[in-house]
């Protein structure tokens, strides 16, 4: 690790400004930035941790809607979303272990987008919006590829709002080593139809299964996928899985995701 | 009634009172006065040649005690290698030289290039990113076979080959072999890999060195399972340090696996810096050095094939394998896939004809040595696949198979050189029969099916050589050690026994099971014996524990030398009671004269033996201290029989264990609970090995997983709670406690009933899938049913 500065302030707007000094990072659960300072693949010249600013905190329903604060731990979303929101909170109790969901948070997940990353599976299937402190950004506009999103350069994630739906269900098959998703689908069900988002896979990072959208739309049953195979173009293939083996995953997952939302 | 102490006795293990609460001694806890750090600067390309070194800047940065470079050690050995092995045309195997730090080339990704010693570990690794090399990258030689082929590029130029060694085993049983197979009724055939592994023990290697110039004498602390062995190695081959100026300690050790029996680099490192820089030198691995610095086990590539006759009696066994020694020979490599492999090819049949062949390849990766069960899994692997295969071809049931060529007498004399002294094993197979229900079994798959799991069963058998060795024998074979064992006994005055033991306990237990041994020996509570082991200062000369070994022969050692106290104490207690020597009894800690009510407690023996007041100094010597080296006569041989049953989901090719008998023969047991927590962890190791564990290079020799992320371990929710039974036991006939070692056999005995599990559930649901390589891992399994 290089030396850094190190700051916790208690309110977004200062957070803004502590963030405007040249290569400053900010900090959620550090349970990715800090690995990777370990091994100095990065030389922040200051930290911000985002754990100290209250309103970046909680979960809440109101109406149609599950709002999750940034610097919401993931054990937290587990326990609190579990009765307005169950898939997301299965979803959430399902990263990483005890240690990790007890520091990792939702802002943190979304903003490093991770392809193999849980979090933003949720976010596109749920047609979430991801409040910034200067703006809200629809999750269709967000996720940008591996590792990118539309978030500027010390832009702080503060809130993230989920629509909630009528059915949904997160099916994460597991990568061996990591437990990270191999392949991850989640699907939800709303008034006006239904989304798929699929992470884990594609070498663009977090996307919408679009064929299965329609398929489903019409007939929310597991019968409907069955015929559908995802393309395996563009899927990724490493040590764990060829692209092929990822896109058959897909329709799997897809198919008891269905079966399991009910 | 379970006996609740000596022999038999399932003590709770003492050790683990430190362990579990953070209060264990282990190196990385020692710090030394003024202690300087070191950071290894190593390659980043799997092979090349080193155009220059310019550590000018980085010298200059602060902190910075002193930069070495290959260059500080020419002149100075490199690491040795402790077995040389003779080719099957008689010519020693090649053995390139293998220098501390890189010197002209750098063969692997993670060989050090430089080491940079500064006041703190943060300031070396700045210091180090200030090196500038120049390193012109080379072709990396990753593929074993490609390697051999002429024209491949060379790991080391010099020596004009990749190839090590071409080993035949028995080379003059090989024309018979041919022609055993040229009049089988049946020959099945099955390539496999073998795959390699990482060790992961949960402490990462440190060593530190330090060097006291009022004495000139120089002391390691090192995570090593041998520290008499590292002494030796470093002190006579690398740095020329007699052994009475060179101490090496190693204190508690967390885990081992074999991959801290070698001596390594940055042992050597720390004891030279330490000494030319007048100040202990310190360094501790990172996991990421780990996994490219710790000698990797396993990677071989076999071609097996079994000669039936008509009866399905096996006839013959030939194989040829490729085994990887990585960039340098490490340590023990060369008898790895040779005479810890090649002798275990009869398994527990009796197949008249056996024919080895191994190629030991060089290749631009970590270096390959012995890791738990070393060579004797692959041994086991290969034979138990390829029989499970025999019977799906002949339509036989492999159970039936593998009893009809059991061996049943003993001893019995291999084909492949090695003599069982006892064994039985129906016996086991028959209690495996049992625990694993197999007649539950077709029930069970109809519930899986119900379910749409494909469910399969899988068994196979091993026998394993243990108690590693005999040394006359071993020394024929190419060793460069002898392999006893030492203990000295020491009695206080006041009666309490110390045993400085020439074993290492880094996870095993020695400390609780051995004064057990004690304790039944001389009738003395097991909280009056103390064990002593891993340091050279404290302990007579010994070799340490790898191979299931400590228990047969350092045990043994151990017993020899308590025999010599309880020969003097019985003299002393003669005396003591004047009575002849030949009447006295030891029983439950109290020496009585046979047919009288005379009797004189241990303590006072030992009493009279330091205060000798009244003793008979004509006679012997006061005190109560023996020394004993043991030597064994022959390997133990324990066997056994496992079960696997599987669940496979034919959707995503998920395989779970759903259950996993084991059924062991030990000889005696010592400590019922600690063999059962060995061959817990053993099999453990195995499913991780069969499921899940894959050190995996590009063809560019980069470390694809280099790291949790993609390395694979087992954890809790991967394994089922074993059903493990020992009450089979056929005493070893050759040690003084008919032990016969525990420690490797789950390791060893598992990968086999795994995957034949795993193939047994794919043929149930029609797909004819033959063999998939380990791990089997789910994207393999779907790739084998939809290939
Ligand atoms: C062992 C292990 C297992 C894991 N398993 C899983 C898994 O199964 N599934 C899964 O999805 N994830 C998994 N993770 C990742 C985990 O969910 C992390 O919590 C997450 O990736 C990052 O969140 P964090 O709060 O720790 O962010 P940090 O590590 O602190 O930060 C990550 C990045 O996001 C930025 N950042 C942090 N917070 C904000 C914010 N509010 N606004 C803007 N930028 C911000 C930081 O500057 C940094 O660039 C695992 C991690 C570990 C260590």
């Amino acid at each position: 690790m290089y030396a850094f500065d190190f700051e916790k302030p208690t309110s977004v707007a200062d957070a803004v400004v502590a963030l405007k000094d040249e290569d400053a990072l900010a900090l959620g659960g550090g349970q990715t930035l800090i690995p990777t300072l370990k091994q100095r693949l990065a030389s922040p010249s200051k930290l911000v941790s985002l754990m100290g600013i209250a309103e970046m905190q909680g979960v809440s329903a109101d109406g149609g809607t599950l709002t999750i604060g940034g610097g919401t731990k993931h054990a937290v979303v587990a326990a609190e979303a579990a009765s307005a929101y169950p898939a997301l909170a299965a979803l959430a109790g399902g990263i990483g272990d005890p240690a990790v969901r007890n520091r990792g948070t939702i802002g943190g997940s979304l903003a490093n987008n991770d392809p193999a990353a849980c979090y933003p599976s949720a976010a596109l299937a749920s047609g979430a919006t991801i409040v910034t402190d200067k703006r809200e950004i629809a999750a269709d506009d967000y996720f940008q590829g591996m590792f990118t999103t539309a978030l500027d350069e010390g832009e702080i994630v503060t809130a993230v709002k989920f629509p909630i739906p009528e059915a949904a269900n997160y099916q994460k098959f597991e990568q061996p080593a990591s437990r990270f998703a191999l392949v991850g689908v989640f699907v939800a069900k709303y008034a006006d139809g239904v989304r798929v988002a699929v992470t884990g896979a594609s070498e663009e990072g977090v996307f919408r299964w679009t064929e299965a959208e329609e398929a489903l739309s019409g007939n929310f049953s597991p019968d409907a996928v069955a015929g559908l195979a995802a393309s395996a173009d563009g899927m990724i293939t490493d040590l764990h899985g060829s692209g092929a083996y990822r896109a058959h995953l897909i329709g799997v997952l897809t198919k008891r995701a269905v079966a399991a939302a009910g | 009634m379970p006996k609740d102490h000596g022999i038999g006795a399932s003590n709770k293990r003492r050790e683990d009172i430190r362990f579990l609460t953070g209060t264990g001694n282990y190196t990385d806890d020692i710090n030394i006065h003024g202690q300087a750090y070191v950071y290894f600067l190593r390659s980043d390309v799997a092979h090349g040649k080193i155009n220059s070194i310019d550590t000018a800047a980085a010298a200059a940065m602060p902190g910075v005690v002193r930069i070495f470079t290959g260059a500080d050690f020419e002149g100075i050995g490199g690491l040795p290698c402790g077995w040389q092995v003779t080719d099957k045309h008689g010519e020693p195997m090649k053995e390139p030289p293998h220098p501390v730090l890189a010197q002209g080339k750098v063969r692997h990704v993670g060989d050090p290039i430089a080491a940079v010693v500064a006041d703190s570990l943060d300031q070396a690794r700045d210091a180090a990113e200030a090196i500038e090399l120049d390193i012109e990258e080379l072709p990396a030689v990753v593929d074993m076979k490609a390697a051999v082929q002429e024209g491949s590029a060379l790991v080391h130029d010099d020596i004009g080959t990749n190839l090590c060694y071409d080993w035949g085993f028995v080379e003059e049983n090989k024309g018979a072999v041919e022609e055993a197979f040229s009049k089988a009724a049946h020959v099945t055939t099955l390539e496999l890999r073998n795959n390699r592994l990482v060790a992961n023990p949960m402490e990462p290697r440190v060593a530190v060195g330090d060097f006291n110039r009022a004495s000139g004498d120089s002391t390691l602390y090192t995570t090593s399972q041998n520290p008499h062995v590292i002494r030796l190695l470093m002190g006579a081959f690398v740095l020329g340090i007699p052994e009475h100026k060179l101490r090496v300690v190693a204190p508690d050790v967390g885990g081992g696996f074999g991959t801290k029996i070698f001596h390594y680099a940055e042992e050597a490192f720390c004891t030279f810096a330490a000494k030319q820089l007048n100040r202990a030198v310190k360094w501790t691995s990172s996991r990421s050095e780990a996994f490219m610095s710790d000698a990797h086990g396993r990677d071989h590539v076999t071609k097996i094939q079994l000669a039936l006759d008509a009866d399905n009696n096996f006839t013959a066994l030939r194989t040829e394998t490729y085994a990887n020694m990585g960039a340098y020979l490490s340590t023990f490599a060369p008898s790895v896939p040779t005479w810890l492999h090649g002798t275990l090819m009869a398994g527990n049949y009796k197949t008249p004809l056996i024919y080895v062949n191994v190629k030991a390849v060089f290749t631009n990766t970590v270096p390959v040595d012995a890791y738990r069960g070393a060579g004797r899994p692959e041994a086991t692997f290969q034979l138990e696949r390829v029989i499970d295969k025999a019977a799906r071809e002949l339509g036989v049931d492999p159970v039936e198979l593998r009893r009809q060529n059991f061996i049943t007498e003993f001893p019995y004399a291999t084909p492949v050189a090695v003599e069982y002294d006892t064994g039985d094993y129906h016996a086991t197979m028959d209690k495996l029969v049992e625990i694993a229900d197999f007649a539950g079994f077709e029930a069970r798959r109809k519930d899986s099916e119900a379910k749409g799991k494909l469910r399969g069963l899988g068994v196979n058998c091993y026998i394993e050589a243990c108690g590693i060795a005999p040394s006359n024998l071993v020394g024929q074979l190419g060793a460069r050690a002898g392999l006893y064992e030492s203990a000295t006994v020491r009695v206080n005055a006041t009666g309490g026994v110390v045993v400085m033991t020439g074993s290492h306990s880094h996870g095993q237990g020695h400390e609780t099971s051995f004064p057990q041994v004690i304790s039944e020996m001389i009738g003395i509570p097991e909280d009056q014996v103390e064990i002593v082991h891993g340091d050279t200062a404290r302990s007579p000369m010994g070799m340490g524990t790898y191979g299931s070994r400590s228990l047969a022969v350092g045990g043994s050692a151990m017993v020899r030398a308590a025999e010599k106290i309880i020969n003097k104490a019985k003299k002393i207690a003669a005396h003591l009671m004047e009575a002849s020597e030949g009447d006295i009894e030891l029983k439950d800690g109290a020496f009585s004269v046979a047919g009288t009510d005379k009797s004189v407690a241990w303590g006072e023996v030992c009493l009279a033996a330091y205060v000798p007041h009244n003793y008979p100094l004509e006679d012997i010597e006061p005190g109560l201290e023996e020394t004993a080296f043991y030597d064994p006569s022959n390997f133990t041989y324990p066997s056994g029989a496992y079960c696997c049953e599987v669940e496979v989901d034919p959707e995503t090719g998920k395989v779970t264990i759903e259950s996993f008998a084991a059924t062991d023969d030990f000889g005696n047991i010592v400590n019922p609970m600690i063999v059962d927590g060995q061959v817990h962890g053993g099999i453990g190791q195995g499913i991780g090995q069969a499921l899940l564990e894959n050190c995996a290079y590009d063809e560019n020799g980069q470390l694809l997983s280099a790291s949790y992320m993609d390395y694979a371990m087992p954890r809790a929710s991967d394994v089922p709670f074993y059903k493990v039974d020992h009450s089979c036991q056929t005493p070893c006939t050759h040690n003084p406690l008919g032990v016969k070692g525990c420690g490797e056999a789950g390791a060893i005995g598992s990968p086999p009933a795994v995957v034949n599990a795993v193939i047994d559930a794919l043929h149930s649901g029609g797909h004819k899938v033959e063999h998939i390589d380990m791990p089997v891992s789910p994207s393999r399994v779907w790739a084998a049913m939809n290939g």
